[in-house]
């Protein structure tokens, strides 16, 4: 049989193809529908904490940072309650990363403040001895792409049904009331706790800089 | 042309490759040993602003040392050797030829976009998938196009049975296209909102669902790139070497089928203990278990191809390498399942023996095997000796050094990590702070970093030997049967 395979490319291209691809049939699509189904009570990201996830991929968190709390009582007692499937159903996409150079940041909502934040992103170790993490100084210049992550929830809205209110609409209005309403009162009440001269005058002007996203993102990880 | 005429071989678009593996190997090694040596000193950190911090140069030495080197590497080897088992010329299939070239051009234009939009840290965050949307529209062409080269080649060929190598070549180009197309799955936001950045897209897939997808096709961009045209390479390359026939066909057929019915179902080994069912879970254990069956089956074959001709191993340098790498090829493979016990995994998941264990494979087998394959072809496409046989011995000991140094530094590193995670004193409280088990791995990461010098410092060697073979060794009027002929 593999001697007759051999000399015909099409017929041996087909049963590779189909020895690689009955894995993925087995074990990947059961589990779809259930795994996306949310946990009760679970909120949509707001756009500024959208925004602020742009940041956390921009800047590529995920290289050192999990979002994964695995149901060991060394975990649950160092980051809190073990991680949930449904806790994830409006990740996308997922961020739980792979590697452990700085700790797990799934709750970290739960136990970091603003300042802290603040002070831990312009020097790290000045917050924790020791620390190898850089000092990511850009993020309170650069502004966040506040425009992107509004599209992205209409999009979310729009193509997989994700629960966001009426206020979520294409269009640039729209998306200027939203800006006014929401996400800008959001970043004030921030960068109202942060000190960094800077970061205040461009929120008081309008615009909000990344690190306020970000601490927006943070926060909501609970 | 006659039938029993000698067949000219055209290697163009197998040089252009061969270039391209230089340049993007120095260039993904050089960034490797900067982000190793950042762990170890973060000053290193702010050379270069925003854009030189570990967190953006991580994915950066990734993604060039796997589509710029592995893939350029891939590449030429097959524009190389399908002609020679195929028995055919690319200069006799115009529509291969262009095609070839095409893309190369396009190659090169995705390698450039994707350079840019790493660093300004446009990406989908999805480990070895960051592109966004359109790089891999993009990266699709290129694909598409390589699928058609080689069955335009197969299609005229005069050897009806498809050599090992051949087989190898057929997965990775269907493996990596199924694989690559389900998890790159996205929306273009703009295109939904009308506003916002065009190169934005949102998954397809979230949460869990989104993590299997990944790690499906994470973890078989290992299989589909790091292993089958690698293997697919070794089958070629080494009886070509050696000058030795491959020692059993039967062992050949079984690792083919085994390794490609196996290796999909091992993707969830990257996901114990989280939130994906313990099914999934315990399949993805047991088959990477499975696994090593046929990647030993390979790596033996291999090994006993060399049977009653073992004094090459001492007078033959790309011998040496090649022998060295199906025996990375077994440790790594022994490693990974003995990684994906879920009870193993529960200490090594998160620490650096992950990095330790991905190292030993790409750099002891990967990259030993790609560099091994084009100092083999080099003489043979330039019709020159091979510069230096000295520097090739002196890189082959560096280059050991720097694997053995790296994964061992890695092993303690990661072990130690894991353990002080989760120890506890006589009360049952957690005994370290994090940032204990950060400080702990100072002098590991120096060895690595210092492994990473080692390794950069062979490449360069070998990056050196390779263009000295190109402009200015003594020049061969007939190609040599076996060995390579070296100065």
């Amino acid at each position: 049989m593999f001697h007759w395979l051999e000399k015909r490319p099409f017929f041996f291209a087909v049963g590779v193809f189909l020895v690689i691809a009955f894995a993925g049939l087995v074990e990947i699509l059961p589990n779809f529908a259930e795994a996306s189904r949310p946990v009760k009570g679970l909120k949509p990201y707001s756009v500024l904490e959208l925004a602020g996830k742009e940041v956390y991929k921009k800047d590529n968190c995920i290289a050192c940072h999990s979002q994964l709390i695995r149901p060991f009582k060394a975990e649950t007692d160092r980051y809190g309650q073990y991680s949930l499937s449904g806790e994830y159903a409006y990740d996308r996409p997922f961020l739980w990363g792979s590697k452990r150079t700085g700790p797990d940041l799934h709750r970290v909502g739960n136990y970091r403040t603003v300042e802290w934040h603040e002070n831990h992103m312009w020097d790290p170790p000045s917050v924790v001895p020791g620390s190898i993490m850089p000092a990511y100084k850009h993020q309170f210049k650069n502004v966040a792409d506040l425009e992107t992550a509004y599209a992205e929830a209409v999009t979310v809205k729009k193509v997989f049904n994700t629960p966001y209110g009426d206020d979520i609409q294409p269009g640039k209005a729209a998306y200027e009331a939203e800006l006014k309403n929401k996400i800008l009162p959001e970043a004030r009440k921030i960068a109202a706790q942060m000190k960094n001269q800077d970061v205040k005058d461009m929120v008081a002007a309008g615009k909000v800089p990344e690190i306020v996203a970000l601490i927006a993102y943070l926060n909501r990880l609970k | 042309m006659q039938s029993n005429a000698a067949l000219e071989y055209d290697y163009t678009v197998a040089k252009l490759y061969t270039y391209t593996a230089i340049v993007f190997g120095f260039v993904g090694m050089l960034i490797g040993t900067l982000i190793a040596a950042q762990l170890a000193f973060p000053d290193l950190n702010y050379l270069l602003g925003e854009y030189g911090t570990f967190s953006r140069l991580r994915p950066l030495h990734t993604n060039v040392v796997i589509y710029g080197f592995t893939v350029s590497g891939i590449f030429a080897t097959f524009y190389y050797s399908s002609q020679r088992v195929l028995k055919v010329s690319m200069a006799e299939s115009k529509l291969a030829m262009t095609l070839g070239k095409l893309q190369f051009g396009l190659y090169l234009i995705a390698a450039a976009s994707l350079v840019v939009t790493e660093l300004m840290g446009i990406t989908q965050s999805k480990e070895y998938a960051q592109m966004e949307w359109p790089l891999d529209l993009l990266i699709v062409v290129i694909w598409v196009i390589w699928g058609i080269v080689m069955f335009a080649l197969i299609g005229i060929r005069r050897e009806k049975a498809l050599y090992i190598s051949m087989w190898y070549y057929i997965a990775c180009f269907l493996g990596v296209a199924m694989l690559y197309l389900f998890n790159n799955m996205a929306v273009p936001t703009y295109f939904v909102a009308g506003m916002g950045s065009i190169m934005h897209s949102v998954s397809m897939y979230s949460g869990t669902n989104d993590a299997l997808v990944q790690w499906w096709w994470g973890h078989n961009a290992v299989a589909f790139v790091f292993t089958v045209p690698i293997v697919g390479m070794i089958y070629y390359y080494l009886p070509k070497e050696s000058g030795q026939a491959v020692y059993s066909y039967k062992l050949s057929l079984l690792s083919f089928w085994g390794l490609m019915f196996v290796y999909l179902w091992a993707g969830s080994h990257h996901l114990l203990w989280s939130t994906v069912p313990d099914w999934m879970q315990t399949m993805g254990s047991i088959f990477s278990v499975v696994l090593i069956l046929p990647s030993w089956g390979s790596a033996i074959n291999m090994l006993l191809t060399m049977k009653g001709e073992w004094n090459q191993l001492t007078e033959n340098p790309l011998i040496k390498f090649m022998v060295l790498a199906s025996t990375f090829y077994m440790l790594s493979t022994l490693e990974g399942p003995i990684q994906a016990i879920k009870s193993v995994n529960a200490i090594a998941h998160f620490t650096d023996w992950i990095p330790g264990h991905v190292h030993d494979g790409v750099l002891g087998w990967v990259a030993f095997m790609i560099m091994a394959a084009l100092m083999h072809m080099a003489p043979r496409m330039f019709k020159r000796e091979l510069y230096s046989k000295k520097l090739v011995e002196a890189q082959f000991w560096i280059q050991t050094t720097a694997v053995v140094l790296y994964f061992t530094s890695m092993w303690i590193a990661g072990i130690t990590q894991g353990m002080m995670w989760r120890a506890v004193d006589e009360y049952g409280n957690l005994m370290y702070s994090f940032i204990d088990t950060v400080t702990v791995l100072h002098p590991y990461y120096a060895i690595r970093a210092l492994s990473g010098v080692l390794f950069l410092t062979g490449f360069v060697m070998f990056a050196y030997n390779m263009v000295m073979t190109m402009v200015a060794s003594k020049e061969i009027t007939e190609e040599p049967a076996s060995a390579t002929p070296m100065a």
